[in-house]
């Protein structure tokens, strides 16, 4: 069982099934949705298999696989996971299949066919598990931009009615990062090359590399451009908030919940164990603008209007979390912060369903068209409440757990920095609440008030996928329905049980942790 | 007695496929019954090629000078050769297509008639079709081999004036819009007979500074005698003409008209097989001949090239006319070879020379087919080429916008596709070789870039069609055997780029 390349199968299961959806014919969608699901849950399937298979005491890479690709540049095909790419993963696995019943009952806008929707979907989670499965740097890059594509069409396509811009901000501002990854990439391999005397992309053997500190700061700069775009950290930040509120909502969870973690991922996997030195000098740096990103963004979320460009600006700021936690260089920060990430891809995933559902109740994205709603909608209420609870990381949820590591891992070594991140917390349970408070409770308002049935038609598609401004007129806000109830209940359980026994991850989590803060040398103070 | 020079035929057997194809085209040209021409033509033009296809490939691992010293028979000769002969057979297709156009050709029936008279307006709905074209092109073709393969200047020269000749004469044959077509006719004449002027200047000066044309020899003398004013200034001069041929800024001003003007199957011929052929000669020139003196013209080239990326890049941006905007990303591209013309003295593996070999051919495969689809898409004046005509293409023809998508993300350097493996290519050998910071504007360039690429696919795909929109038309068998075999070779190069890489970095040393 432990011989089957996992990490391969997950990577060419969904292509293929991304390819068969694609191929059906014209009007097959409920066909198209089936075959996605199935192609999705497999993935998952393989997941907890790859899981089970991989042996947390073990080699720091497991499952590995590795091919020659581009000999001529010394490329291989080269897949193999640690405990932070494997727990990653799983959230791939997890997420994706719920994003798709959340998507089940979207219609598609013009011109557009659900069809396109699911397949690029599933395009997209093949390009994320090679993002995280690549041990070779070539492979990691080659990802790293095929993975802009989809996403790129998936907003263009199906989004808002600024999705235009959206996309085309998201593509180029990736891009441009990338970019300057690559020649970044290009470097390393030119050192390793002069080292070694052959060139290589390989991440073990970089990670022997012994590189001048002059080169190196300059290589991580390249790396590190690129990831803090991704993130995204302050200053490099303004792309979020525009393709989080215009994507469709399965598009939006997925780009919070695991395309913006191959930012982190990135600084954890590359940034630290290649340029050790350069890491420790740049770490003040990057750690005040982790910091400013929790508190900016923070302010930048209590203000605005737009719920789905409200919880993008959440996340911008948890992600200063992460930094900060990858950033104080202790291994308890390090898998508080890992965690972090999973939890986060789970509890903002939750809130991004819940609110698309709204949305797709309401007609609007604006918090002041919804009053009231937990009175006609409880168990949206309730599973919205849950979510935003998580996201503030009340004690007994899972984020609760991974903030907490990272505050009390960064504390010793970044006293400062943890004590002004942690007036962060006040600043999320604010900005939950009020959201929560505003639409939840109180008087009815906005779309549960209308009377008259001058209804503005819904522009851009239908259902949770994609939503504009103007609101349709309903009386009643149903309730959630046995579908939705099925899609947000795993994320619940997740939430709670992860809260209360988190062990199992940190198991797998820790060694790869403590494996990276080893070459970069630090001491666990 | 005179000697005869030692002639190796075997080794010239493509220049000869090549040239005798386009001698046979003209006395068919001259005796042929009109009703068949075309088809003889077209067979005669693409043996030709093909034929000269086929014999570079039998030649490979030949490394000769032969001629009286005049060529050499090498592995960059012959793989440019196989090159340009394989994308001069796909331009030869696109000039064969007849199902597109109405008057069932791109090309006026008869170019001397002037615009606008009654003659004119008769033959513009004429279904007398012009063949004069393939002789032609397979002349600029054959020149252009003869250009990557000369091992003197004088050869370089006349190949030169042979393939820029029929170009000028061609690109004034649009059948539409034929006065715009005969501005970029002149306009290409014009500033290329300066150009040929510049390469001869500097071809006298060399000859006067080391007393011989030969590569060879030019390479001892500047050895010996290397910062010698008359040699210095001389090859300035030698890359001064040489860099129009490339369209390389600042010597680009020609480009965008002339493509925007010429035909679209001669746009799409001369933006792959000029460049592919002008390259081929500027890496001999500096690499045989000045190989010793790098560090004279390094600095001209460094310079030329940010240059042109940065004039690509930027002035592409503001362009509304697909023709003219896919001028200006040649002009960017070129500059991108430029820089594994820098790298060319990295060693360990990463030859700038095999590089920029695998570039120019990734590049000419995709830049014909960008072009191909181009002659798709039509409204009633001809070709719509102007951006508004494209919005909601995809809505109305996937496939082609699909295609198009495709060779634009490739164009821009996207991962998966064969213009990112090319980048890659040529951005290592020049970081190899320490020119650092010229990889990091190449690649602040290409995001700039990609912008205007991204633009056109945000265009076909996110936009609404016009009501009174372009349509696309069915693309006969010539048309789609182009598109089938760039759009592969785009992907198949991306994805699995290791043989011909290979096959390149082989067939990466100079003789002579």
């Amino acid at each position: 069982m432990s011989d089957l390349p996992f990490l391969l199968l997950m990577i060419a299961v969904p292509a293929i099934g991304a390819a068969v959806v694609a191929a059906l014919p014209r009007g097959r969608d409920l066909l198209a949705k089936q075959v996605a699901l199935a192609v999705s849950l497999l993935v998952l399937l393989l997941a907890v298999l790859a899981t089970v298979a991989f042996d947390p005491g073990g080699k720091r890479f497991q499952l590995t696989t590795s091919v020659s690709w581009i000999a001529d540049f010394g490329v291989r095909f080269a897949l193999g996971v640690d405990g932070i790419a494997l727990v990653m993963l799983l959230l791939i696995g997890v997420l994706v299949p719920l994003v798709i019943g959340a998507s089940w009952a979207d219609t598609a806008p013009v011109d557009r066919s659900m069809k396109a929707y699911f397949a690029w979907l599933l395009l997209l989670e093949a390009m994320m598990v090679g993002v995280f499965a690549a041990t070779d740097i070539f492979l990691f890059y080659v990802f790293f931009e095929a993975m802009l594509v989809p996403m790129y069409f998936l907003i263009g396509s199906f989004g808002g009615p600024r999705r235009q811009y959206a996309a085309v901000k998201f593509f180029l501002y990736s891009l441009v990062g990338g970019l300057i990854m690559l020649a970044a990439v290009i470097g390393l391999y030119v050192v390793s090359n002069s080292q070694l005397g052959e060139g290589t992309f390989a991440f073990d053997a970089l990670r022997q590399l012994d590189i001048t500190p002059g080169v190196q700061k300059l290589l991580f700069l390249g790396f590190f451009v690129a990831f803090a775009i991704k993130a995204p950290l302050v200053p490099f930040h303004t792309w979020l908030p525009d393709s989080g509120s215009e994507a469709p909502i399965g598009s939006a969870v997925l780009l919070v919940g695991v395309l913006d973690k191959v930012g982190t991922f990135g600084f954890l996997r590359y940034c630290l164990p290649l340029f050790p030195d350069a890491s420790r000098y740049f770490a003040p740096y990057v750690l005040v603008l982790a910091v400013v990103g929790i508190l900016y963004a923070a302010l930048l979320a209590m203000g605005q209007s737009d719920m789905k460009r409200l919880v993008a600006y959440t996340s911008i700021s948890h992600f200063g979390f992460i930094a900060l936690g990858i950033f104080a260089f202790t291994t308890e920060a390090g898998t508080g912060a890992v965690l972090y990430m999973v939890n986060h891809g789970i509890a903002t995933g939750l809130l991004f369903l819940i609110v698309g559902m709204l949305i797709a109740r309401g007609g609007s994205r604006q918090i002041r068209d919804y009053g009231g709603v937990a009175a006609q909608a409880p168990k949206l209420a309730g599973v919205f409440l849950i979510a935003g609870l998580a996201s503030l990381a009340l004690p007994g949820t899972n984020s609760f757990v991974s903030e907490f590591l990272v505050l009390i891992g960064s504390f010793p070594s970044r006293p400062v920095f943890t004590i002004i991140a942690t007036v962060g917390i006040i600043l999320a349970a604010l900005y939950i609440l009020l959201m929560y408070q505003r639409t939840m409770h109180g008087p009815p308002r906005g779309v549960l008030m209308a009377e008259d049935d001058d209804a503005t038609p819904v522009p851009v598609g239908g259902g949770a996928t994609a939503v504009a401004a103007a609101p349709a007129r309903t009386l009643r806000v149903r309730d959630l329905d046995r579908r939705e109830l099925a899609v947000v209940a795993p994320l619940v359980a997740l939430i709670l049980v992860l809260g209360v026994y988190p062990q199992p991850l940190l198991n797998l989590i820790e060694p790869a942790v403590s494996a990276t803060m080893s070459d970069l040398g630090g001491s666990d103070r | 007695m005179i000697e005869a020079p030692d002639l190796s035929l075997a080794a010239l057997a493509p220049l000869l496929f090549v040239f005798g194809a386009a001698s046979i085209g003209v006395l068919v040209e001259a005796f042929g019954p009109r009703e068949h021409r075309h088809p003889v033509q077209v067979a005669v033009a693409l043996l030709g090629t093909v034929g000269a296809f086929v014999s570079t490939l039998l030649l490979a691992g030949h490394r000769e000078i032969t001629a009286g010293g005049a060529l050499a028979v090498d592995g960059p000769a012959l793989f440019l050769e196989a090159t340009i002969a394989g994308l001069g057979a796909l331009a030869l297709l696109l000039f064969a297509e007849r199902s597109l156009d109405p008057a069932r050709s791109a090309f006026v029936t008869s170019a001397a008639v002037p615009v606008g008279s009654p003659r004119d307006r008769e033959l513009a709905t004429s279904t007398l079709v012009q063949t004069e074209v393939y002789p032609l092109a397979t002349f600029a073709i054959g020149g252009m081999m003869l250009f990557v393969a000369a091992n003197d200047l004088l050869v370089m020269f006349v190949a030169l004036e042979v393939l820029s000749l029929p170009l000028y004469l061609i690109s004034g044959m649009a059948r539409r819009r034929r006065l715009l077509s005969q501005e970029a006719a002149v306009k290409y004449f014009l500033l290329g007979a300066f150009a040929s002027a510049f390469f001869l200047y500097g071809l006298a000066l060399v000859y006067g500074a080391t007393g011989s044309v030969r590569l060879s020899d030019i390479r001892a003398a500047a050895i010996s005698e290397g910062t010698d004013v008359l040699l210095v200034l001389g090859l300035a001069l030698l890359v001064v003409g040489l860099m129009f041929k490339a369209s390389v800024a600042p010597f680009h001003t020609w480009t965008p008209d002339v493509y925007q003007g010429a035909p679209t199957p001669v746009t799409a011929f001369m933006a792959a097989c000029t460049k592919v052929a002008a390259f081929g000669a500027i890496l001999r020139l500096l690499y045989v001949a000045f190989g010793t003196s790098e560090w004279t013209w390094r600095p001209l080239i460094y310079g030329i090239a940010i240059v042109s990326m940065i004039v690509g890049a930027v002035l592409g941006l503001t362009q509304t006319d697909l023709k003219r905007m896919l001028a200006y990303s040649s002009i960017a591209h070129a500059g991108f070879l430029l820089t594994g013309v820098i790298g060319m003295q990295a060693t360990g593996g990463s030859s700038g020379l095999g590089a920029t070999m695998f570039y120019l051919l990734t590049y000419g495969l995709t830049t014909i087919g960008a072009f191909a689809v181009l002659t798709l898409v039509r409204d009633g004046d001809g070709e719509a080429s102007h951006l508004s005509q494209w919005a909601g293409m995809a809505s109305r023809s996937p496939l082609t916008a699909a295609v198009m998508a495709l060779f634009l993300l490739s164009l821009a350097g996207i991962p998966l596709t064969a213009g990112f493996t090319a980048k890659f290519a040529v951005f290592r050998s020049a970081i190899a070789s320490g020119a650092w910071p010229l990889v990091l504007v190449a690649l602040l360039t290409s995001a700039v870039a990609a912008f205007f690429y991204l633009r056109v696919i945000v265009l076909m795909y996110f936009s609404q069609p016009a009501a009174d929109g372009p349509t696309v038309g069915v693309p006969g068998l010539p048309t789609t055997i182009v598109l089938a075999l760039t759009a592969t070779a785009t992907l198949a190069l991306g994805i699995l780029p290791g043989a011909v890489l290979d096959l390149a970095d082989r067939a990466a040393i100079f003789v002579g």
